[in-house]
């Protein structure tokens, strides 16, 4: 057959576009002011790949695709979804849609290996006893089982996460579960040589057992995980299937798959590492899932429930009012009661009473990094405004308030001052410091890491219980009222 | 031992992009601000999206009586057409927020 060299040639071009937008986006993305056209870039790179593989793709024997109704059957199910979903979606569920639409893709790159795995099946079936690894090269072995695997992993693992983001999976674990996570995993590797060894008539079992073993692994992976450490889960993740993506531009020696892969792969994991920093942990702790394994689970549970005082809502209106530097310290309970708004409105009432506002915003506040910066950006608290947490625990000493919606593991001195606590080391808030601190939560339950907050019960703090939204209404038409 | 150095001869290409490529992710993303955590993880969640390539070309080289192999490969075609769609669309969405408190 005549292989028509210019159409091989636009293809190739069209994936070197890909692969430099690809890197221009991201580069883009990681600035706020281009942010979104780094975006746009990016997906203007993809589609150009997309529809050059769909029209312009020959194999090695230059024939060309077909199947085209299923092709864009497919996409146009996808993408209608897709679009539906991502629009429909609040901007508090944003982390669960990212975990989910991650392991969309980790399926799908596992999905790929196995398709390939059937084609070299199929095309070899009569040769009964013929050894799998004298038809199949060691190293395009390796990545087929690597896609699969990883893919895998990263698709249950996404499900996991998304799952606990949203309340419909509790914290699971036992005891010893280390040990049995690197058995499930070591499994996983054992039957990885034994397909390789396999005959191509009796390989589907352990090619199966791959499959199984890394499905269960993924689960346990993230089950015993508890919520602090989800943005770090879900960020490795991201990178894992960014990896099994670059398998499969190896499989097909194809350069747009294995740029964007590998590109994801390592910036998710440096991501994932800055994120670890930020609670002075090592990936490997988090990897191994010991946050909120069995072992410690209790030492903070029951002790010393001292008393803690309340405030009433017209006393915090007056303390605020008359305050000269007030810091908002929001946490997930702004994010779940969609408080955004109402404290944009505080921030701006109490401003026009010559009140200094700020926010203070810890990098693990909410459910994943940045969560926060997010929420207030939608109800357009302006940039400036929003402090790191270096620079707010500089301010906190001239500060008079701090009012906290809904934070609790990222304000709590036990990470300072408690070795025996699960987060001790992770940096936090200082919001002792202030002159007064208000907490708003709708009870005196523990925070989503489950350990108990000191701070709630020192002189200085004052509760302020209730649903923010509904008491940052309050507090406003309070202050209205002064 | 020879195997090995002729694999590494054969895929070398590939090897110095894989090399290079870790290197360019961890320089392109080394100074973002926390503000763009979030984003930037759902932008590049988008852009490993790409395996959608793989999965058309599973799809569009199955034989048209193979239906196993079509299965597996319509499946992958749509839920990496969801990565990619989703992922971009999310991004967007954030993004778009960010916009419009610049001004």
């Amino acid at each position: 057959m005549r292989i028509n060299f210019m159409e091989l040639n636009i293809l190739t071009l069209c994936y070197l576009i890909a692969s430099v937008t690809f890197i221009l986006g991201l580069k883009m993305l990681s600035n706020p002011a281009t942010a979104r056209k780094g975006n746009l870039m990016a997906a203007a790179g993809m589609t150009i790949a997309i529809f050059g593989t769909i029209f312009l793709y020959r194999d090695q024997e230059g024939n060309k695709l077909h199947n085209y109704i299923w092709i864009f059957g497919g996409i146009l199910i996808g993408a209608v979804v897709g679009t539906l979903a991502a629009k429909k979606v609040k901007m508090t569920a944003m982390p669960e849609m990212v975990s989910l639409f991650n392991g969309m893709g980790g399926a799908c790159a596992a999905l790929i290996s196995a398709a390939e795995f059937y084609h070299i099946y199929k095309a070899h079936e009569g040769a009964g006893t013929t050894a799998f690894s004298d038809l199949v090269p060691v190293g395009y072995y390796i990545t087929i089982v690597a896609g699969a695997i990883i893919g895998t992993i990263s698709y249950t693992g996404s499900i996991i996460a998304w799952g606990k983001l949203n309340g419909r999976v509790k914290d699971f674990s036992f005891r010893g579960q280390h040990i049995v996570n690197m058995i499930v995993l070591a499994l996983v590797i054992v039957f990885s040589v034994v397909a390789y060894q396999s005959n191509i008539g009796s390989i589907f079992i352990p090619f199966m057992l791959i499959g199984l073993f890394a499905f269960v692994y993924g689960i346990l992976f993230v089950m015993p995980i508890g919520g602090a450490d989800m943005p770090v889960v879900i960020s490795l993740l991201n990178s894992f299937t960014g990896v099994a993506a670059a398998c499969g531009g190896f499989l097909y020696d194809n350069k747009a798959m294995l740029t964007g892969g590998i590109l994801v792969g390592a910036a998710g994991t440096l991501l994932t590492i800055l994120m670890c920093k930020a609670m002075n942990r090592s990936l490997a702790n988090v990897l191994i899932g010991s946050f909120g394994g069995g072992a410690k689970a209790g030492p903070a549970g029951a002790k010393q429930q001292g008393a803690y005082k309340e405030i009433s809502l017209s006393d915090t209106a007056v303390v605020m009012s008359y305050a000269h530097k007030v810091f908002i310290v929001p946490g997930y309970g702004l994010a779940v009661a969609q408080a955004q708004h109402a404290c944009h409105e505080l921030e701006k009432i109490l401003e026009s009473k010559g009140v200094e506002v700020k926010y203070a915003i810890h990098p693990v506040a909410g459910r994943m990094p940045g969560h926060m910066n997010v929420l207030l950006a939608e109800a357009d608290v302006p940039y400036e405004k929003l402090l790191e947490m270096e620079q707010a625990n500089e301010e906190f000493p001239t500060t008079d308030v701090v009012l906290i919606l809904g934070a609790n593991d990222v304000v709590n001195p036990a990470a300072k001052n408690d070795p025996s606590s699960p987060i001790f080391g992770m940096p936090i808030l200082d919001v002792e410091l202030a002159k007064n601190v208000i907490v708003n939560k709708r009870s005196m339950k523990p925070g989503y890491a489950g350990i108990e907050n000191d701070l709630f019960f020192q002189p200085k703090t004052s509760m302020l219980f209730g649903d923010a939204k509904k008491v940052l209404q309050d507090l406003i038409s309070e202050i209205k009222n002064l | 031992m020879e195997s090995i150095l002729n694999w590494i001869t054969i895929n070398q290409q590939i090897i110095y992009i894989v090399i290079l490529m870790i290197f360019v992710g961890i320089e392109v993303i080394g100074r973002v601000p926390s503000v763009l955590h979030t984003p930037l993880m759902s932008g590049a969640n988008a852009i490993h999206g790409v395996v959608i390539i793989g999965a058309i070309i599973v799809m569009g080289k199955a034989e048209s009586d193979n239906y196993f192999a079509l299965i597996l490969g319509f499946l992958a075609v749509i839920l990496g057409t969801l990565n990619v769609v989703g992922g971009f669309v999310v991004t967007d969405r954030m993004l778009e927020m960010f916009k419009k408190k610049k001004k």
